[in-house]
């Protein structure tokens, strides 16, 4: 897309600056404004008690002693608010074959996972409310349970959905090429391994929140939402709870941290809403930690069987894998279950010249919490398959992995064009990425102090992933399966009276900078200080409507929505100042807040001066003028379902093989999201994502028993990556911006986290090769990595 | 019924005087009763450290301290350190490296980083990582929150 | 998660406080620092009807050295150990272990005597009473007792103190002069709880003297080995075959089987912490 020639070479561009978030005093002097720290007259505060058992029919219900417990004001369970909330299933149409069954915000008659919501309580204080469901009795049958998703397609086991017949929620198969001819001829090597990813959850520091208030005289419910997604929850609501949309305001405000684990129906979050409704008044729900491990939604969780056919050159001719996930007893609403499996298939080998590839993927229900997207949804899994493959590949045939990748990644030159699987693909640059990281790790120098190390015995591994990341996702990705989720986003620019510029934009920000990089972008393209600009993002009643942040498109699409705004309005105003100054309008510019002569800068009117004769003193305007100071415009992706990213990472490890443990010495990553708005912001973005990666690779694991009880719900237990043992990240960016906007943003949130665990794989298995071991399960924990090395 | 006391103390340096349920802990205090939101509760088992606040003169953690206990105490929030200059600079240097993302662990974040600086803690990465090990970050993976206080450090070592 | 009613007693001697905890129509619980008690509060795994919150027992707060030993308050904190200037040169082991133990606004709360109170079969202060042969001082209404260290770390949370008595002391000889101390840890991430450890003085390092080894976090209580100090006492700190011999040892040793890792994996973890704290001694 081309567009305003002028965007990018302004005197007072901020894109492309490492400006400061203008945000940030309010954070750091405890101003933020989080939903706990919401407190509304008369509001009410909500406990669950909710199934200890996987899988169990509710015989019998008896909360006589909790309704008469201090402080309670009600109870509710699943049949009590069956009345109030339609039911939901997540499916979407373009994922075809996909099912799931109706599902309650409080479980009626059988409850399905532990965790599940069965009363709810509510009562003055959390902990009066706490109280009560410590008195409420249930009598539970326990029903035989299909925990383990391996065993879950078994004759013998017992099916959750009935009508179903079986626990199978969806199945797909990619077939392309011939893989079966592929890996027989003469000369291939073929290698094979059986991947296994642990459950993770997102573990936000601010756990999932929710603040409901009802208002019977306008019909009017409003909740406070620690989400992503604001216009979707307003849809939802409406739906559900039979309130019509426009009396719906969802408020975002500040986020505890997301990663989308905050996008997704909650049942207790649903019920807060309809309890607000029936109580007329303001209901809060809090998740504590242990209910944000128990319910919060889980990812990854696949077992995959992955081949990889290499002929004598180090050319890859086939990939063949097999992945079972297993997501809980229902997909979840609306956004399903299915799409990390999807996703997996989608992108696997979608950085190699590929001609035959198969990819079956099977999506089944279990007793266990409900699994959905977080952050790089399937990307962990498809880098560590084939670039796990790859490395493994390059072993058995003796190439060095960075010279085996030089062999397989797509030219640079080779776009558009398309993956294996079939996605379509432009404006990468995968060999420039690998060149600039073997550069800047000096890559040579590890390889030699790798070998002087393991003369003395230690042992010292080097990984490498080439990836993808999927970011501003256009309708093809939700919207077209018939999801409440819009693809669009809108933003709004407005001059004031006293010329500074207010914008507001559908997506929502959660720490990432959103909010400074829409300034960054409207200050440089209307012609500003960022000082001047107001932003206002997270409100359904005051922002344009639009899909919110998530997938990595509120940079790609939120900033092209603002960019497209602000240029509308600048040219708004200047129409308005040509008259005023009796001037052509393209001899005008705005820059830092005045009028100027376009050719030489020369100052002909400060934005205040126009704003106030516009709106004071519109007497002085002809009478034929009609000044429009606000201007909003908003985006989609068009050409392609996604607009793709791609990056190389590296990880520097040792193994302590005594022990087990494994220690990041260095990570790097070239990253290339396109346009870059705010470097500082991208690398922050991709250092955080590359830690979350080495959580997922080294510490973190949702461990169930297995009769499905979640045995490590405390944060002792459930290990998230902390501070002492991360390593510095070295990030470095190449800037190929993508043909499908102006300002050619894409999406950079999420490669870390997708690359990561990769790169940590293939250095874990670098390091352990001269012992003749490897490991492919994650997280690598220090027993797994001794049982590999036959120590314990 | 709830059993309730009586307690006197100086939050960020203004007497206050409550009665406050016994099995209420200090940072549910200070954002229930006194509305200073600013210390966030993330885990409620003295893991995460995004309660961390200053107990005369100490950083503690808000979730492992019953209110009753700050009987007599001074207490310090991140509110507290906003009215006075004491930790402008780690401010200062967090805005510029980006040291915060979401802003929830920050509170906490900010009081463990002050109590290291103020203890002449060296620029060195590995013992900063070390002390801030019991704060939680999921945003930032953490770098930049040592380069924050490393620049502190360096900044005062040369004034 | 949050913690359910009780009464609360903040008494300001020690009288006063036993004389609460005897009286059993109270159902009391010591509050000592509370590290350990609040989260199994707020996680209502524990609900005593009364805590008696030990903090403002002046007496049971302080370090005083009487030479050859030294005597720490059950209510001093960790953070009163580190600042102690003494604490290197009298307890230098201790010294080691310090920064190990949880982080910093842990240890600015919790007390040594809530630590040995508790017995956490991971943590670090139940061992370190091992190695060094302290005395615990438990105290009732009835009078007081002292029991060693050996005696005193029963099983998983359970030590020799009733429930109507308190930690109120130990005592920990001073470090003799040439006395080596080395101490060892695998926790998963700093300040975790250890998956295996052990603390250890000698008389002397090469051949190794009077050895007293305690692991933590391999066993329901830390543990020494008297057949493991045996095969070692006599050697030097690196002879492997001595190492060999003495981690027999652990046959005798249930090892705790856990989310965190397998008894197979502690045993094999306990080998090398030994190892590698005999390196260091």
């Amino acid at each position: 897309m081309t567009g305003p020639a002028t965007i990018f070479d302004r005197p007072n561009t901020y894109i492309g600056q490492p400006t400061p978030r203008q945000d940030t005093d309010r954070l750091l002097q405890g101003r933020g404004k989080y939903v706990d720290d919401v407190q509304l007259p008369r509001m009410v505060h909500a406990a669950f008690h909710r199934s200890p058992h996987a899988h169990a029919k509710i015989v019998s219900i008896d909360v006589s002693a909790a309704k008469a417990m201090p402080g309670v004001i009600a109870i509710y369970t699943g049949k009590d608010l069956a009345e109030t909330v339609t039911p939901y299933v997540g499916v979407l149409t373009h994922l075809a074959g996909l099912r799931s069954a109706p599902q309650h915000p409080i479980a009626v008659d059988v409850a399905r996972w532990q965790g599940e919501p069965v009363v709810m309580v509510v009562a003055t204080s959390r902990a009066l409310a706490e109280d009560a469901v410590e008195v409420i009795e249930v009598e539970y049958d326990p029903l035989p349970a299909a925990c383990d998703a391996e065993t879950a397609l078994d004759a013998s086991a017992p099916v959750i959905h009935k009508d179903f017949g079986s626990n199978l929620a969806w199945e797909r198969l990619v077939d392309v090429g011939d893989v079966e001819a592929a890996l027989k001829a003469e000369g291939v090597t073929v290698v094979e391994r059986e991947f296994r990813f642990g459950r993770h959850t997102g573990v936000t520091l601010e756990p999932r929140s929710a603040v409901c208030d009802y208002d019977p005289s306008e019909n009017q419910l409003t909740m406070y939402y620690s989400g992503q997604a604001p216009h979707m929850m307003q849809v939802i609501l409406s739906k559900h709870l039979g309130v019509p949309e426009e009396n719906v305001r969802v408020i975002s405000n500040d986020v505890g941290g997301s990663f989308g684990i905050k996008i997704h129906t909650y049942g207790d979050e649903v019920a807060a809403a309809a309890v607000a409704k029936l109580l007329k008044r303001p209901v809060k729900f809090t998740a504590d930690r242990h209910e944000s491990f128990l319910t919060d939604i889980h990812a990854r969780d696949h077992v995959v069987t992955g081949k990889m056919g290499v002929d004598a050159n180090g050319k890859i001719v086939a990939i063949d894998f097999d992945d079972l996930t297993g997501i809980g007893p229902f997909s979840m609403y609306p956004r399903t279950s299915a799409i990390e499996c999807n996703q997996v298939l989608n992108l696997t080998g979608a950085p190699y010249d590929l001609e035959n590839y198969r990819a079956r993927g099977r999506v089944v229900f279990q007793n266990k919490n409900m699994m959905c997207q977080y952050r790089a949804v399937g990307h962990p899994i498809a880098m560590a398959i084939c670039d796990g493959l790859i490395e493994d590949a390059a072993r058995a045939i003796n190439i060095d992995p960075v010279e085996m990748r030089r062999r397989n990644l797509m030219r640079d030159d080779s776009y558009p064009r398309a993956s294996a699987s079939g996605m379509k693909l432009d404006d990468l640059s995968h060999q420039k990425a690998l060149d600039r990281l073997v550069e800047i790790m000096d890559y040579e120098a590890l390889r030699a102090d790798q070998e002087e190390a393991r003369k003395k015995g230690i042992h010292r591994g080097i990984g490498f992933v080439s990836m993808v990341e999927v970011t501003n996702p256009s309708p093809m990705f939700y919207g077209i399966g018939g999801a409440p989720i819009a693809s669009q986003d809108g933003a709004t620019a407005r001059l004031d009276a006293g010329g500074a510029l207010h914008i507001s934009s559908s997506v929502t920000e959660q720490g990432q900078g959103t909010n400074a990089i829409l300034a960054q972008i409207a200050a440089g393209v209307f012609g500003v200080p960022i000082e001047r600009v107001k932003v206002t993002t997270g409100d359904t009643a005051t922002v344009p409507y639009g899909g919110g942040t998530w997938a990595s498109r509120g940079a790609g699409i939120g900033g092209e929505a603002m960019l497209q705004a602000a240029h509308a309005l600048k040219e708004q105003v200047l129409d308005v100042a040509a008259v005023m100054l009796q001037a052509e309008a393209d001899t005008l510019d705005i820059r830092n807040g005045a009028v100027v002569d376009a050719k030489n800068g020369t100052e002909r009117m400060p934005l205040a001066d126009l704003a106030r004769t516009v709106y004071y003193r519109g007497n002085e305007l002809p009478s034929d003028l009609n000044p429009e100071l606000i201007a909003t415009r908003h985006y989609r992706v068009t050409d392609f379902p996604f607009v793709f990213t791609n990056g190389a990472m590296a990880a520097h490890v040792e193994v302590d093989t005594d022990t087990g443990f494994t220690k990041v010495l260095g990570f790097w990553a070239v990253e290339d999201c396109g346009r870059v708005i705010n470097p500082m912001l991208v690398d922050e973005q991709v250092r955080g994502g590359v830690v979350q990666g080495i959580g997922g690779a080294l510490y973190e694991e949702c461990i169930y028993s297995e009769d499905g009880q979640m045995l490590n719900t405390t944060m002792a237990d459930y290990m998230v990556p902390m501070a002492a043992e991360m390593p510095d990240i070295v990030v470095s960016h190449i800037e190929t911006p993508s043909k499908t906007s102006v300002l050619g943003a894409k999406g950079a949130g999420e490669a870390g986290t997708g690359g990561a665990p990769a790169a940590l794989l293939n250095a874990v298995n670098d390091a352990l090769a001269p012992l003749d071991t490897s490991i492919w399960q994650m997280p690598m924990t220090p027993e797994r990595i001794l049982k590999v090395l036959g120590k314990v | 019924m709830t059993q309730t006391q009586s307690i006197q103390l100086t939050v960020n340096g203004e007497p206050v005087n409550a009665s406050v349920p016994v099995r209420m802990n200090l940072v549910d205090f200070l954002r229930q009763e006194l509305g200073l939101t600013g210390s966030h509760v993330g885990c409620e088992h003295g893991v995460c450290g995004a309660c961390t606040i200053e107990v005369d003169g100490a950083p503690i953690r808000g979730c492992l301290m019953l209110a009753v206990q700050a009987n007599g105490a001074t207490v310090t929030t991140v509110e507290g350190l906003a009215d006075t200059d004491r930790a402008d600079a780690l401010k200062a240097a967090f805005r510029d490296r980006n040291a915060l993302q979401c802003g929830f662990c920050t509170p906490g974040m900010l009081t463990s980083a002050l109590s290291y600086v103020e203890s002449g803690g060296p620029a060195d990465r590995t013992a900063i990582r070390e002390h801030i090990s019991g704060n939680y970050c999921r945003c930032t993976g953490y770098q930049a929150i040592v380069d924050a206080i490393c620049d502190v450090i360096g900044k005062e070592a040369k004034s | 998660m949050k913690a359910p009613d009780f009464r609360y007693e903040r008494p300001e001697s020690l009288s006063a406080a036993l004389a609460l905890l005897a009286d059993e129509a109270n159902g009391a619980q010591p509050l000592a620092g509370g590290q350990s008690l609040m989260p199994m509060l707020n996680f209502r795994v524990a609900a005593p009807e009364m805590l008696v919150d030990l903090s403002g027992v002046a007496e049971l707060r302080g370090i005083s050295d009487s030479g050859d030993s030294i005597r720490i308050g059950a209510m001093t904190r960790y953070r009163d150990l580190a600042e102690w200037s003494d604490l290197e040169a009298k307890l230098p082991l201790v010294a080691l272990a310090l920064p190990h133990i949880a982080h910093h606004a842990i240890r600015n709360r919790g007390t040594i005597g809530g630590s040995i109170s508790l017995a956490d079969p991971a943590a670090e202060m139940p061992a370190l009473m091992m190695a060094l042969d302290a005395e615990i001082t438990l105290t009732s209404a009835d009078g007081e007792r002292t029991v060693p260290a050996s005696e005193f770390f029963l099983g998983f949370y359970e030590t020799a103190r009733e429930e109507n008595e308190l930690v109120t002391s130990v005592r920990v000889p001073a470090a003799t002069s040439g006395q080596r101390s080395a101490f060892y840890e695998l926790a998963p991430r700093h300040g975790d709880y250890a998956m295996a450890g052990v603390a250890m003085v000698a008389d002397a390092a090469s051949p190794i003297t009077n050895l007293r080894a305690a692991f933590f976090g391999i066993a329901g209580q830390p543990i020494r080995l008297s057949v493991l100090e045996a095969a070692l006492n006599g050697k030097a700190p690196d002879d492997e075959a001595a190492i060999t011999v003495a981690t027999a040892a652990f046959d005798e040793v249930d090892f705790i089987d856990d989310l965190k890792a397998s008894a197979a994996t502690r045993r094999h973890l306990a080998g090398v912490v030994l190892k590698r704290a005999l390196a260091e001694l």
